[in-house]
């Protein structure tokens, strides 16, 4: 069933369809849940039904008892397990509180599913039946789940050892801020509620332990994004040394950051298997995992605009206060961070203040979510240039090209410098996409028409910060690790070759991608690379997949290795052919003597290197490369979005109309992945603005605590979205490429709030909260009209 | 334990089943057939669709025994002689899968749905897979992809 029919030529740019579909549609799929070993016993974790509880007894006799059951710990129970508790990797100040986490809680539950026991059956059903035996005594306590309320003075304390709930605050500022506020002829002031969001990748988390007792060697297999990242921080928390743990990611169904994370249940699997000698499997159910797995956003924005008379923004001040949840995950406080950059959007200004404030509050983790910190910024600056738009009387479009950075590199506001962009291309396409004056002038006869359903146009042109990431900024911004990736080129005798990557894909498409690749520069066939991932045995070098880097720091190492096969070649070929190396051309894959038909290709070399009956003196044999590629620099994708809404003034209901994304993502590897790439990302963002949300009751239980009653959006609820490029290839890295996994997500939720305030300016509406169901619609709208809240 | 007879893509299987046995996993665990996932458990994600007579049901809402004597198609089955069905080229043409998680419940469903509408509108694709959920695609090449199965 070979589903790859381009075969020969140039592959970078071209719409391969895509090489692991064929699996994936005929059922061929190694998910976690999929996967069996002889004499696997299943895990089930009880769950705390508490936001917040003392934790005074676990009576697990009766769960003992039950059929089926090999085992039942408590987290006291398994306290000397550990090494090091679940590791948080971005401390991103000096002085920021980390709590202890250990896998199970034993002293107090902090949130409505925090682990307190594990149980060990035969069966998934008798694992759970027993689950429910086990009796735990919790003296429930006062819990705080609202961001704003946690940072209160006298809130419930998450954590007794802190004297309140504040986590860390962070700053950054640049410029003469004050100076420009009091010199500005306009100010704009906004608030705004990034709602709790759930990732709900479609396949929920699991893994599979499967230990080797007498070696003390241990396979993991995890449904994760970041199997490398995961040997190492599991090694850790379990004291395994690390040449003796394996992580694998087999098949991953989405991840969209949920999967960027050390799990409890990850750790657990592995102590338990290792103490009982069996491998031990947990699934996730759906609505476990909403509980389990972490959440995203929740953050309060306050963002103020200086600006001149005609609109030109001078300066931006910023202030969150971005929930934690109750513990610190991989990457919590950082989140914030990867945000802090961009408050200033595409625009050119001068002055920079940015605090965030981290505050624990008694619910389920936050972490990355598809942007992470990325979508927060672009939302808050996106509104904020619509208000000021307003204010000042100028036209959504229009105000941005007043203010958009034009000249490249650019050194924004927060310091960073921007390597190339397109924004006024990206915008005047997409405005002319999608016929933007002749939309202004239906709205226009709505208006006059006071017409029950109300036209509105958003704008959102972004700008965002991906490909994490350069090391040393890491370094810099108090992230443990580094943002380098790694890819190996072998050249196999017989012709075909075997390309392995440290990104670890999970629906981006990186067997095709990589693919095309290292068949376009090494001039062989599509179908004879092989492209290999996520399993620290077979690549042991990689920092995995998330912050779209995988293009931009693992395609571009891969493109790297690809020039050192290339080199050695030509020095083969040189070598063989006996001519100096400088007599030699390279075309598709093939080093000619000039002039002559005197040649040898790749595949060929492939052989001789294997052979090593004829190579230059000193040369080892094999034609295999790897290449480690640090980024220079942060990849700056960005673009101008355009969403049409209608908005029916007497329910609240907002209809989507139209959504055009103009991108400029660099060079495109492979139209029809970056494609899917953004309808994914749209689709995500537009359920930010229209859908999702995640609530707490005043006791700290998850009110949306399953797929029934939190919205994911169906095709019903979408429209088609029409997408665009422009072109603005990246000077950073040899291929111009940049990340895309993340833009969708971060243009979209600014771009379909604007069209719903625009749809309802006439009636006063300034601001409508996230997300803008019916019922919030209709609040702004009796609000604007001075009647019923 | 109750004793049931099911054809699966074709095969007929006895089988010993305990009552509460869902469905999937007595097509995952007990048949071996691991093509059908499982995304949630309240019935909305549709990854765990397949065929039961002709119908597109979602396998984790029935029991097994209620599969009694009944025909099931599953994802497995679906392409014949090494060749694709159309449905699933269509998705692979249209770029209609990413993750592919929901990939065999959502080929399951058009493949339902097209039986019951071979030539459905926009509108009708998308309210009439309203009951699977993709995280991936925005439904955008899905769309497509059954637009295109439709015209084969």
């Amino acid at each position: 069933m070979a589903v790859t029919e381009e075969r020969v030529g140039t592959y970078i740019g071209r719409a391969v369809k895509r090489k692991e579909d064929a699996r994936l549609l005929t059922g061929q799929t190694r998910w976690v849940e999929n996967l069996s070993v002889q004499g696997t016993v299943w895990m089930a974790v009880v769950r705390s039904p508490f936001a917040h509880a003392r934790i005074n007894s676990v009576d697990a006799g009766r769960a003992r008892e039950a059929e089926g059951v090999l085992a039942v710990f408590s987290g006291a129970d398994l306290r000397e397990e550990w090494a090091a508790g679940l590791p948080c990797a971005w401390p991103c100040t000096s002085d920021i509180r980390t709590p202890d986490h250990w896998p199970l809680a034993s002293d107090k539950a902090r949130f409505a599913g925090d682990g307190v026991a594990v149980v060990i059956a035969e069966s998934r059903a008798l694992a759970k039946d027993a689950a429910e035996l086990v009796d735990v005594d919790y003296e429930p306590l006062p819990a705080v789940t609202d961001v704003e309320q946690a940072a209160a003075e006298g809130a419930p304390l998450v954590h007794d050892e802190f004297e309140d709930n504040g986590c860390y605050t962070w700053t950054l500022a640049a410029g003469e801020v004050d100076r420009l506020f009091s010199e500005a002829a306009v100010t704009v002031e906004e608030r705004y509620r990034q709602q709790r969001l759930i990732p709900n990748a479609i396949e929920p988390r699991g893994v599979l332990a499967e230990p080797s007792p007498a070696s003390g060697e241990l396979t993991l297999y995890s449904a994760t994004q970041i199997p490398h990242i995961l040997r190492t921080t599991l090694s850790m928390v379990t004291g395994i040394p690390e040449a003796k743990l394996r992580v694998v990611a087999p098949d991953v169904g989405g991840g969209f950051g949920s999967k960027l994370n050390v799990y409890a249940e990850e750790a657990l699997a592995i102590v338990l298997a290792r103490r009982l000698g069996r491998p031990v499997k947990w699934i996730e159910e759906r609505s476990e995992n909403y509980l389990a797995t972490i959440h995203g956003r929740d953050v309060v924005q306050e963002i103020e605009l200086a600006a001149t008379e005609e609109g030109k923004i001078t300066a931006v001040r910023v202030r969150l206060l971005a929930a934690m949840g109750a513990y610190l995950q991989l990457v919590t406080p950082g989140i914030p961070i990867l945000g802090a950059y961009l408050y200033s959007g595409a625009y050119d200004l001068q002055g920079y203040d940015f605090e965030c404030r981290g505050v624990f509050t008694h619910t389920t983790p936050t972490d990355a979510y598809r942007g992470a910190g990325r979508p927060e910024a672009t939302y808050a600056i996106e509104r904020a240039v619509d208000a000021l738009a307003r204010k000042v009387g100028k036209d959504p479009a229009e105000i941005r090209r007043l203010n958009f950075i034009s000249e490249f590199p650019a050194t924004i506001a927060s310091g960073l410098e921007i390597d190339s962009g397109d924004f006024h291309g990206a915008l005047d396409k997409a405005l002319e996409l999608v016929g933007y004056d002749e939309l202004r002038r239906e709205q226009e006869e709505r208006r006059s028409g006071r017409s029950q359903k109300q036209l509105g146009i958003g704008l959102s042109t972004y700008v965002e910060m991906c490909g994490l990431a350069p090391s040393r900024v890491l370094n810099a911004l108090k992230y443990v690790a580094g943002g380098w990736d790694a890819a190996e080129v072998r050249c196999l005798p017989t012709g075909s070759v075997q390309v392995i990557i440290g990104t670890s894909p999970h629906g981006q498409g990186h067997a095709t991608t990589f693919a095309q690749i290292v068949a376009d520069r090494l001039g062989i066939d599509l179908d004879a690379v092989e492209v290999v991932h996520g399993d620290t045995m077979v690549a042991p070098l990689g920092m995995d997949t998330y912050g779209s880097r995988s293009l931009a720091v693992g395609g571009v190492a891969l493109w790297h290795a690809t020039e050192k096969i290339l080199e050695k070649t030509k020095a083969i070929a040189a070598h063989q052919l006996e001519v100096s190396p400088d007599d030699l051309e390279l075309d598709g894959g093939r080093f000619t003597v000039r002039g002559t038909d005197r040649s040898l290709s790749v595949s060929e070399a492939a052989l001789q290197a294997w052979t090593g009956h004829n190579l230059p003196d000193g040369m080892e044999p094999g034609l295999e490369a790897t290449y480690v590629y640090d980024p220079p620099n942060f990849s700056w994708p960005g673009g101008a979005h355009v969403c049409v809404v209608e908005v029916d003034r007497e329910t609240g209901m907002v209809e989507l109309r139209r959504y055009v994304a103009v991108d400029e993502v660099g060079k495109v590897v492979n139209p029809l992945v970056v494609d899917g790439q953004v309808h994914g990302g749209i689709a995500q963002g537009i359920g930010q603005a229209l859908f999702e949300e995640a609530v707490y009751d005043e006791d700290g239980n998850l009110v949306t605590g399953s797929m029934l009653n939190y919205l994911v959006p169906s095709a019903a609820e979408l429209i088609d979205f029409e997408t665009d490029r422009v072109e603005a290839p990246s000077p950073t890295n040899p291929m111009g490429v940049k990340g895309v996994g993340e833009t969708g997500t971060i243009a979209s939720t600014p771009a379909v709030i604007n069209a719903v305030v625009d749809a309802l300016a006439p009636d006063g509406v300034t601001d409508v909260p996230l997300p803008a169901k019916p019922e919030n619609v209709w609040r702004a709208l009796q609000e604007a009209k001075g009647g019923a809240r | 334990m109750r004793r049931i007879g099911v054809t699966v893509n074709g095969t007929r299987h006895d089988a010993e089943v305990e009552p509460r046995q869902l469905l999937v996993y007595f097509l995952r665990e007990q048949l071996g057939l691991t093509g059908t996932p499982v995304g949630c458990d309240t019935s909305s994600c549709g990854a765990c669709t397949v065929l039961l007579d002709g119908e597109s049901v979602k396998s984790c809402t029935l029991l097994a025994v209620q599969a009694d004597g009944g025909e099931i198609s599953t994802i497995e089955g679906l392409a014949t002689d090494g060749q694709l069905h159309p449905v699933q080229q269509a998705f692979h043409e249209s770029h209609a899968l990413q993750c592919g998680y929901c990939t065999p419940g959502m080929v399951m469903a058009t493949v339902g749905l097209l039986e019951e509408h071979p030539h459905p509108s926009e509108e009708e694709i998308r309210r009439l897979l309203e009951g699977n959920l993709c995280r991936c695609t925005g439904y955008v090449n899905i769309v497509k992809a059954v637009k295109t199965a439709a015209a084969v």
